[in-house]
């Protein structure tokens, strides 16, 4: 503990700059959310959701904090918060919890949000993406804070692509929140692709109403230290929700996911598959609970959670929980740590395919199964590619060469 | 071809090879044969390199090189295939990305161009009828849910892709009906040239019907004890090996 210290200094410092920065509804929070992240301070390891992860650790080197503005190519349904086509003050931080810390601290800290805002019955065709490159001369903090509103019986896809450059270390927060409206339909893709300087707290929560259709995808394929929370509460019948993960480290990388699915209503569906792959001296982590409150009979739910651990020096940490309040559900959690099949491994060696390949062989037939559950087609096969070339070790090199041309 | 030389093996404590030896020319059929336990799968998995098997003592060499330096995968590029006798299942990798990436690891290997998809496909279609074959198979997961003659099909199937120089068919015919080991048999032959060689493990004559070897050992107690002609292959089926223990017995205590 101690590390917020700096924190608390530097919102002292820039809290003005930041003020004058950012907008009335972003202000407006501001000094509560500071206060609370005053008085709870990060979480240490006994604090349940936290247990995996060392955020002291991660919050303790000196970062400069990037006051850079958001830019936004303008499109029909992305904008900056600052130029949002409805009154954004019944949405912005109405689902996120200060009493998380983390969440505190951006609430505090961000002076920029990105709000995508879909309008009732609104079908967007296009996925609406979300390319960001984390760039900096030095340690950089970065916080990020989304908003997204999906109005009654709206759909759409939407994709977050995050990157890092420059070589230097990034600390990055992110909150976001998401409101789907009756008889909306959200695909949400996270996928991170960053560098083991980075480390990224990301806390999202959902808030589904009735008759929507709701997935999550989060991809971790290269990274350094990642906490992913998704909180999703189900507010309305007969939606449906679907949280799945791929997360693969390798080298001294660290994945922690954390997921709460909140039934508070009857006859709502909701489904989790989140897998791992570690290798190396990488270490996972996956948190999942289905809370189904007396209220939400005719609950059914599933929830898988499925690692394999490469190499002997890597570890997984595997947490599915059920809490249970009404008596006519269906629910279901499982969860298995396996290690690599040396038979089918001595198998493919002897058909001459080596070493090395047959491992990047099995591990991707065991990421396939979230990889093909993707409904949207082209990053289906771009996920598929970018996966296969993690296992073969090329995803970074690609980068490098990314980064030349830009 | 072949040449092992009182190679001993053994997994964990447990010694199973006591002195193997064992040459095989170019173009040679040998027939393995034995009692169950004998230890005729862990010299076929010694010679192609399984890592559960422990080498304590001999040689074999393949072709004038070291096999037991080479890794697994170095043995397959040399063209050393094995049928297993117990296939494994790998589901969610394809038959074909795995054929492609076996066909593609020797030609590496071996200097040449990987093979253009089309031609892949082609020889991929080919090689399947040869070995009679059903195209549904190879849409699926290696061996996932292939019944137990399925699984030898593949085998064989998949030793038609690559074209090795030595097989090794251990009970290859077990699980197998009538009519497929027949046309396993029979794809077998065609592919064969007069350098390829082969050693065939097997508990009945019928396999070696088609393939008709040329020497036929017998394995017992981690040891080759003895070595016939063809004809010795329908002497073991009718009346086992219990006249082959007395001879040993009986060559043992004249020995004393
Ligand atoms: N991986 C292993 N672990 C432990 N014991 C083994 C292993 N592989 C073989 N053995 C033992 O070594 C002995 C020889 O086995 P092997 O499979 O070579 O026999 P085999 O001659 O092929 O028999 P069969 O005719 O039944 O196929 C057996 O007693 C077997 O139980
Ligand atoms: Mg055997």
């Amino acid at each position: 503990m101690g590390s917020e210290q700096q924190y608390i200094e530097l919102y002292r410092e820039a809290a003005n700059v930041i003020r004058a920065k950012s907008c009335g509804v972003m202000n407006a929070v501001r000094d509560e959310a500071f206060e609370t992240f005053q008085q709870v301070g990060f979480p240490s390891k006994k604090v349940e959701r936290y247990k995996y992860t060392d955020v002291d650790a991660a919050f303790a080197p000196n970062y400069g904090i990037s006051l850079a503005p958001l830019t936004v190519k303008p499109s029909l349904y992305l904008f900056n918060i600052k130029d949002a086509p409805v009154d954004v003050t019944p949405y912005y931080h109405k689902l996120a919890d200060t009493s998380d810390a983390i969440t505190a601290l951006n609430t505090a800290l961000v002076h920029d949000a990105l709000l995508v805002y879909v309008p009732k019955n609104t079908r967007v065709a296009d996925p609406i993406v979300v390319d960001n490159w984390l760039r900096g001369s030095a340690a950089t903090m970065v916080n990020r804070r989304v908003l997204v509103v999906m109005g009654q019986g709206s759909d759409a896809t939407m994709i977050m692509n995050d990157h890092a450059a420059d070589g230097v270390p990034f600390l990055s927060t992110q909150v976001m929140e998401v409101f789907c409206q009756d008889g909306s339909s959200l695909d949400l893709y996270e996928v991170e692709e960053t560098t083991p300087l980075c480390n990224r707290f990301s806390n999202v929560y959902v808030e589904v109403g009735r008759d929507c259709s709701v997935k999550h995808n989060g991809l971790t394929l290269f990274n350094g230290r990642t906490r992913n929370q998704c909180d999703v509460r189900l507010t309305g019948e007969h939606s449906e929700v679907t949280l799945n993960g791929c997360a693969i480290g390798g080298g001294d990388q660290f994945i922690d996911n954390n997921t709460l699915i909140d039934h508070q209503v009857p006859n709502c569906q909701s489904s989790e598959l989140y897998k791992y792959v570690v290798d190396d001296h990488a270490v996972g982590a996956f948190a999942g609970k289905i809370l189904v409150r007396k209220e939400a009979q005719g609950t059914v739910s599933q929830e898988t959670n499925a690692n394999l651990c490469a190499s002997p020096d890597a570890r997984m940490f595997s947490q599915p929980m059920l809490e249970i309040y009404a008596d006519d559900v269906k629910c279901a959690h499982g969860s298995t740590v396996g290690v690599m099949d040396e038979a089918a491994l001595f198998y493919m060696c002897q058909r001459g395919i080596p070493e090395a390949e047959a491992r990047s062989l099995l591990k991707n037939a065991f990421m396939g199964q979230v990889i093909e559950q993707i409904k949207h087609e082209p990053l289906r096969q771009r996920l598929f590619v970018k996966v296969e070339k993690r296992f073969r070790g090329e995803l970074e090199k690609c980068d490098d060469c990314r980064l030349c041309k830009s | 071809m072949l040449e092992i030389r009182n190679l001993h093996a053994k997994v964990g404590d447990k010694v199973i090879l006591r002195g193997v030896n064992l040459s095989i020319n170019d173009g040679e059929i040998h027939a393995l044969m034995g009692t169950n336990g004998a230890g005729k799968s862990t010299l076929s998995n010694v010679i192609v390199g399984n890592p559960a098997y422990e080498v304590t003592e001999g040689s074999i060499m393949f072709n004038g090189r070291d096999l037991l330096a080479m890794k697994t995968e170095e043995r397959a590029h040399a063209g050393i295939f094995m049928s297993f006798q117990s296939p494994v299942e790998i589901p969610g990798v394809s038959m074909t990305n795995f054929m492609r990436a076996a066909v593609n690891a020797r030609r590496e290997a071996l200097g040449k161009e990987p093979l253009k998809s089309t031609e892949f496909l082609k020889l991929m279609r080919e090689r399947r009828k040869l070995v009679g074959m059903d195209s549904r198979l190879v849409n699926r997961s290696v061996n996932e849910g292939f019944s137990g003659g399925e699984r030898k099909r593949n085998e064989i199937f998949q030793m038609a892709m690559l074209e090795p120089t030595f097989c090794i068919l251990d009970e290859t015919d077990s699980g197998l009906d009538v009519d497929a080991l027949r046309i396993v048999a029979e794809g077998f032959n065609k592919l064969r040239t007069a350098e390829t060689s082969a050693l065939v493990i097997t508990h009945y004559q019928r396999l070696l019907d088609y393939i008709r070897p040329d020497f036929v050992h017998v394995l017992i107690d981690g040891r080759i004890v003895k070595t016939g002609a063809a004809e010795l292959a329908q002497k073991i089926e009718d009346n086992g090996f219990d006249w082959i223990k007395e001879e040993l017995a009986w060559e043992a205590n004249s020995n004393i």
